[in-house]
């Protein structure tokens, strides 16, 4: 499944990096301490945080997770959304807290 | 970029009054491995041993300098900074420990993982830190 397919699925909003829409989606990683997403996190993965600053970008660059959900509507920096969108990382907003959007992507993944 | 008998240098300077700039080396060397074809598994051992140090720096010294050094067998990670130095060394490599500030740790850094990463993720770390000083940390990675 591509990250588009999974934010038609999810009814999520695009918010950042449309460019990086087309990637394959391999499973799912849900952590908000970024040390640890640094290195538990696989490529592939739709990573889901609660964090917004800038600083997930360069996270998910490096991992190479397949997109950021931010959940429960949480607002993102706009510096955050400008580097995503220099960089074609995917940032989804979504409704959902972490465990209901697990539990989706259990059903789609 | 400097290219002699088949070594690649690179240079960066780690801005360490803008938090947000922190990931931009290990960013750019990433992109410089994928492009020399260096093993995927090779490139996320080293981006992910020198974001950590580049994050390391930039809570804790201030910034400093990172030096990467590229042959086809080996690469050499040098960071170095002028911040004021590690106490203990086997405590700070103790996962877990860390003596970032609170607004670091609301961030999702400074849970005391950087060190123990970098020695992780690395074939060997060598580590020289002066309290006052500065701290020099040299990861290899063979490839």
């Amino acid at each position: 499944m591509t990250v588009r397919e999974l934010v038609q699925k999810l009814d999520a909003k695009i918010l950042a990096g449309e460019e990086g829409l087309e990637r394959q989606i391999k499973s799912g990683y849900i952590c908000d301490l970024l040390s640890w997403v640094m290195s538990h996190a696989q490529k592939g993965n739709v990573w889901i945080t609660v964090q917004s600053h800038v600083n997930i970008v360069a996270v998910a660059l490096l991992t190479e997770v397949a997109c950021i959900i931010i959940p429960e509507n949480i607002e993102v920096d706009t510096l955050t959304i400008t580097k995503a969108n220099e960089e074609g990382i995917p940032i989804l907003s979504s409704a959902l807290n972490s465990y209901e959007l697990a539990c989706k992507l259990k059903e789609l993944i | 970029m400097a290219e002699e008998k088949n070594i690649i240098s690179l240079q960066y300077k780690v801005n360490g009054e803008d938090f947000s700039l922190a990931g931009e080396a290990s960013s750019n060397v990433k992109k410089i491995l994928k492009q020399l074809g260096v093993n995927p598994e090779a490139i996320r051992r080293v981006a992910i041993a020198m974001y950590e140090g580049e994050i390391n720096m930039v809570i804790h010294a201030k910034g400093g300098i990172a030096e990467v050094n590229i042959t086809p067998e080996q690469i050499k990670v040098l960071l170095q900074d002028e911040g004021p130095g590690i106490a203990d060394i086997e405590l700070a490599m103790q996962e877990g420990y860390s003596t970032a500030p609170d607004n670091i740790r609301e961030l999702g850094f400074g849970a005391g993982m950087g060190l123990p990463n970098m020695k992780r993720y690395s074939d060997e770390m060598k580590i020289n830190s002066v309290v006052g000083k500065g701290t020099r940390v040299e990861l290899i990675f063979n490839i």
